[in-house]
């Protein structure tokens, strides 16, 4: 089984952390995943609003090189390329007239293939492949109890979760749990973050991530964990300044759950990116 | 024939006639978002309720697809509901219709798009279009680069509020200024087509 | 084969106004059908099924002595039986008629009028060649046992119930729970009069109990049935109550001296909101008032070590602890399946809470709490003791859902209006009840919508989106919060509650598949049971002699059910009282001299018609059961089998017919 990894351009930028964390735990297990070459922008959210042949033409050519390239899977960390690409393939299957385009316009650019490969997120890989038991037996320094605000965001699970529950997903807080840490219970779990708005409308992405973390806080999590960099970064980047808008502090730890996941193996802080973190450190060994 | 002096009879009145609707642009709309479902829309207004945006938009999404069945073209593309989408899917899942309403604002925008209709300075699809473009020249996207792009197009002073923030990002080394692009760019660019214009 | 007389056909084409005749050329046909084989005559009428057109027959028949008659018109299922009965009375056996069918099979379905000209013609001239083999057949009869089943001791089946046995019938009512009632019984008040359901329905379960022509079996179920219309024999297994039925009067001293001091085990009737004793009675008014002992939570049965107080302390000797199953065997001549509906399980819909939040109810387990004879007498009040301030009702749970399911329960508008009225009454709370769309049919109805909006429950149209503990102000702490949009007036809202109830619609029991294979019956895409026509048919299915009636059909309210319960009575009583069935004779038969004993025939009957003889060595067809599908005739390798109406020279002359030109 080869699995190709298909990392997106926030994993390379403002993401690099989960990118850093996920191959360091990754390599703890002595899991192999290949990048892909010369993989492109998946489009996110963007493409589909401009045009959706391109965003779909966009994203089949990383299904493409994959293919090409021997992969079996890809692993796909970033909620937003992982929902795009699942989406295409969804696309693509059901409707004609898309399949055609889609092959006709990545044969003008001499690639081929079915466009079919499987498309899992990091983790689906934990908990179905690799295994909570697995995980368990590389613990070495467990969480004890620990409470950790599962956040699962938007499109890691809807519309196409193909391994969780869509109304009540749980696959974090199986791992949280096997890690030793105890897994709050907190409504807003699958609430947007406002995605880019925090940028382009400052005043919607505040509010929708203060009413997050104010939520996880006054449940008594010790810390926040994601499963996408653009979650990751609205609710760890602007803790002072929505503390200070809603006169509430709401600044706590935010980590990627791989981060957490390597603390549990013994990982050094370094190795997780977590000395270049912009929210606070966790307040325990 | 008896003239009717339309203009000045509806002239200041809250009333929309027939002739002023665009019958063809549901139909229109429910094609382009893989669809037809939206017809048997019950209005239940579920969808707004699971919006977490709703709470902004003066036309929630119930109303917006109320509006495109009836053809309400002008107030759906210049409002800033669609734009407003952030695409978390909360209201596809609850729909009791089956409707897939995230994939009715895509339509939607790609609509605005074509027919560039937009909402007056708004900020969301200059960052589309900013991004668009970015993938289009180098294959992937360079968050600093595209955010720096973008302000300069809609708003450079805001951008010096986000000094501080970019800072300390570059200080962790967590904000890249020069990225690699893919190889072969002339071949992905035949991919796409033109460059979307302003 | 005709016998010694020759072959004398009459040919007749109907033009059904337009529906055929805008199509097909019927003056052509009726001139190309004139010269063929053994046509004495060929007329065309405007309507043939109209009293002049079937006279034109009859006089035909009289005067030309026709032997032989070919209807061109619409499909038999709509008119075989008015021609069949206009020969019959013209003194011909109404099996030498045979129908065309040119218009469902041509003229509605083509529109190139002269290839459908072309194609009527074919037709006509395969059924000409054909009538000339048809036999004279005649109808069977059977007898109709006069004794009536009716499984499900709810509202329907005691009403069908009441009426088969007052007029004269003798019935047995069959129950699965230790109690007649149903759901009806576990009411507190039934729209729109708001009556007491116990007190309206507890007399007539009473009269159940007392009417000499009704057996009541309950804790009962029925497993086994063979036979067809008229003759059904049926096996009904009675589960062992280790009481003897006889002897016992409901005293209820057992249940107080039982060892468990308290009850300790979810009670059913309840809902799993009160505790009861593995020795137990399901409610003060059950029918028959005999108590049960529950063998999966009885310590005696469990371990064997138990003093048995209850049995020590009936004065009757009516414990039976080795009481075993006991199999009875009946013969009926219909049956009357009311079995009744199960409710939306509230878990499928996680959005709403249920099972995570303790005060989010169902509408069944409020039913229950306002009851006066319920486990809190009445009081409604949240898991924790507190008095709820304002309680949300949430139609549509599970209903108009593509998700789960599609269709609209019927009666979760009125129940949840009746709901408000009655929690207002019993908490003074703020009630609000958010809607889809209103949906009150009923006689009264939507004037009990009207009392409702007068009585100052909120009403706010918007399917909710979510129910949770996020509280964004002081006021929403401790409280589920409701998150809709008031579409009517075009906001989102956020309402803080101390209680939801959620509205569950109504789906198919869980034994509907069982039972239906059991009688063989169809289901429809739903599960519920089918009915032969939506319209026409409500109550009867397309299984002979058995019917439905109730909510196993469909959702429905009380006053529906009744009225269906009635019916079905009544169709059930039409049989009987007719005292037999007529058989189509276009059945198989088996020649035995030709019957090689291979049993192929009696495995691919699908009406399990075929019956083998382990001595003789041959099979035989039950011709009432057989419903002349025809595929025993063709998996016979000993070509031992025949259909009336269908045998080898009948078929092939239509091919032929069909071919020759």
């Amino acid at each position: 089984m080869k699995y190709m990894y298909f990392p997106g351009c926030s994993l390379k930028s403002s993401g690099r952390l989960y990118e850093q964390s996920l191959m360091a735990v990754l390599n703890r297990m002595n899991f192999t995943i290949h990048e892909i070459e010369n993989w492109n922008c998946c489009g996110a959210t963007t493409y589909m609003s401009i045009n959706e042949n391109y965003a779909i033409e966009i994203a089949s050519r990383n299904l493409a090189l994959a293919e090409r390239q021997g992969g079996d899977e890809i692993i796909v960390p970033c909620a937003a390329c992982y929902m795009g690409l699942l989406k295409t393939q969804n696309y693509i299957a059901t409707d004609e007239a898309i399949r055609t385009r889609v092959h006709r316009e990545l044969a003008k650019t001499g690639l081929s293939g079915n466009l079919t490969i499987k498309v899992r997120h990091p983790l689906d890989l934990f908990v179905n492949i690799i295994g909570l038991d697995a995980i368990k037996q590389h613990v070495q320094a467990p969480l004890k109890g620990l409470k950790v605000a599962s956040y699962y965001g938007c499109q890691l699970i809807r519309p196409f979760s193909t391994f969780d529950n869509v109304w009540d997903p749980q696959t974090l807080d199986m791992i949280v749990k096997v890690l030793g840490g105890e897994s709050l219970y907190w409504p807003l779990k699958t609430r947007c973050c406002s995605g880019s708005m925090t940028s382009t409308m400052p005043n919607i992405g505040s509010r929708m991530n203060f009413v997050l973390l104010q939520n996880a806080k006054s449940r008594g999590a010790d810390v926040i964990i994601t499963a996408c960099p653009l979650c990751q970064f609205n609710l760890e980047c602007f803790q002072g300044k929505l503390s200070k808008q809603y006169r509430e502090d709401v600044r706590m730890p935010v980590m990627y759950f791989t981060q957490l996941m390597g603390l549990a193996f013994g990982l050094s802080e370094k190795e997780l990116g977590l000395n270049r973190m912009l929210s606070p450190a966790l307040s325990h060994s | 024939m008896k003239s009717y002096s339309t203009e000045v009879l509806t002239r200041g009145l809250d009333i929309k006639l027939e002739s002023n609707l665009d019958q063809d642009f549901g139909k229109k709309i429910a094609h382009n978002a893989h669809g037809e479902k939206l017809f048997g829309c019950i209005q239940c207004g579920n969808c707004s309720a699971a919006c977490p945006l709703s709470v902004w938009m003066d036309y929630t999404p119930r109303k917006i697809i109320a509006m495109v069945r009836a053809g309400f073209k002008e107030e759906v593309l210049t409002n800033r509901t669609v734009w407003l989408c952030a695409s978390c899917y909360q209201c596809t899942v609850e729909c009791p219709k089956g409707i897939k309403i995230t994939d009715v604002m895509y339509a939607l925008k790609r609509e605005a798009i074509v027919n560039k209709i937009y909402p007056k300075n708004f900020p969301v699809p200059i960052l589309a279009k900013t991004f668009y473009n970015r993938v289009r020249r180098a294959g992937r996207v360079n968050e600093t680069t595209l955010l720096i792009n973008y302000y300069m197009r809609f708003n450079l002073v805001k951008m010096l509020s986000y000094a501080t923030l970019g800072l300390k990002l570059f200080l962790n080394r967590r904000l890249s200024l020069f990225e690699k692009g893919i190889e072969n760019k002339k071949g992905f660019k035949e991919l796409l087509h033109p460059d979307v214009q302003n | 084969m005709t016998t010694n007389h020759e072959i004398r056909t009459g040919f007749y084409i109907c033009h059904c106004g337009h529906n055929i005749a805008g199509v097909i050329d019927v003056m052509a046909v009726t001139e190309y059908a004139a010269k063929l084989p053994f046509v004495v005559v060929s007329r065309d009428y405007k309507y043939m099924c109209s009293d002049p057109g079937q006279e034109l027959i009859q006089k035909d028949i009289k005067e030309l002595n026709l032997n032989r008659i070919v209807v061109a018109s619409c499909s038999p299922l709509l008119h075989e039986a008015t021609f069949r009965a206009a020969t019959a009375k013209a003194g011909l056996n109404q099996f030498f008629m045979q129908m065309v069918n040119i218009r469902e099979n041509d003229s509605w379905v083509h529109e190139d009028k002269e290839m459908a000209t072309l194609k009527a013609k074919d037709l006509v001239r395969a059924a000409i060649h054909r009538v000339a083999y048809h036999k004279a057949l005649e109808k069977k009869k059977v007898p109709v046992n006069p004794d009536v089943l009716i499984v499900g001791g709810g509202i329907s089946g005691i009403t069908a119930a009441l009426t088969l046995a007052n007029a004269g019938k003798k019935v047995y009512l069959v129950e699965k729970d230790p109690t007649i009632g149903g759901y009806m019984a576990k009411f507190d008040k039934t729209f729109p009069t708001l009556d007491c359901a116990a007190c309206i329905l507890t007399p007539k379960m009473s009269a159940v109990k007392e009417h000499p022509n009704i057996t009541l079996w309950s804790y009962s179920e029925v497993t086994k049935v063979d036979g067809y219309v008229g003759n059904y024999t049926v096996q009904v297994t009675r589960k062992p109550r280790y009481i003897i039925e006889d002897l016992c009067v409901g005293c209820l001293s057992c249940i107080d001296a039982c060892i468990y001091k308290e009850g300790k085990f979810p009670s059913e009737f309840d809902v799993g909101l009160s505790k009861r004793k593995p020795v137990y009675i399901p409610f003060p008014q059950a029918t028959p008032l005999v108590v049960v002992v529950d063998r999966d939570t009885c310590i005696y049965f469990k371990t064997g070590k138990c003093p048995q107080s209850c049995a020590k302390a009936c004065d009757r000797n009516a414990f039976d602890f080795n009481q075993q199953p006991e199999v009875k065997e009946i013969q009926v001549g219909t049956v009357i399946l009311s079995t009744g509906f199960k409710t939306f399980d509230a878990t499928r819909a996680p959005y709403y809470g249920y099972g995570r939040y303790p005060n989010v109810f169902t509408s069944l387990e409020i039913e229950r709490l306002v009851n006066a004879s319920g486990p809190t007498e009445g009081h409604v009040l949240c898991k924790d003791g507190r008095e709820p301030q304002n309680i949300g009702i949430i139609h549509c749970v599970g209903s108009r859902d593509e998700k789960t399911n599609k269709w609209c329960s019927r009666v979760c508008c009125m129940y949840s209006l009746k709901l408000a009225h009655l929690l207002k009454e019993h908490t003074g709370a703020d009630i609000y009840n958010f809607y889809i769309d209103m949906r009150t049919p009923g006689k009264g109805y939507e004037e009990f919508y009207d009392k409702l909006l007068n009585e100052g429950v909120h009403f706010i149209r918007g399917r909710v989106a979510e129910v949770s503990d996020w509280a964004i102000t002081h006021v929403e702490e401790g409280k589920l919060v409701i998150r809709v949009e008031d579409t009517m007036i075009g906001v989102v809202r956020r309402i803080p509650v101390d209680m939801v109830v959620l509205s569950v619609g109504m789906e198919p029991g869980d034994d509907a598949q069982e039972l239906r294979r059991l009688f063989n019956i169809s289901c429809s895409n739903e599960g519920f049971f089918l009915e032969r026509h939506p319209k026409l048919a409500p109550v009867d299915t397309f299984t002979d002699g058995i019917f439905i009636a109730g909510a196993c059909q469909g959702p429905k309210d009380i006053p529906d059910s009744v009225a269906q319960a009635g019916a079905a009575a009544a169709q059930a009583l039409a049989l009987i009282d007719t005292g037999y069935v007529e058989l189509e004779p276009n059945t198989a038969f088996i020649v035995e001299e030709l019957c090689s004993g291979c049993r192929v025939c009696v495995t691919m009957c699908p009406y399990k018609a075929i019956s083998y003889d382990e001595e003789k060595h041959k099979a035989s067809i039950n011709e009432a059961l057989c419903k002349g599908c025809g595929t025993c005739v063709a998996a016979c390798g000993s070509g031992a089998i025949f259909q009336n109406l269908f045998d080898d020279e009948e078929i092939l002359s239509e091919i032929k017919g069909v071919l020759v030109e």
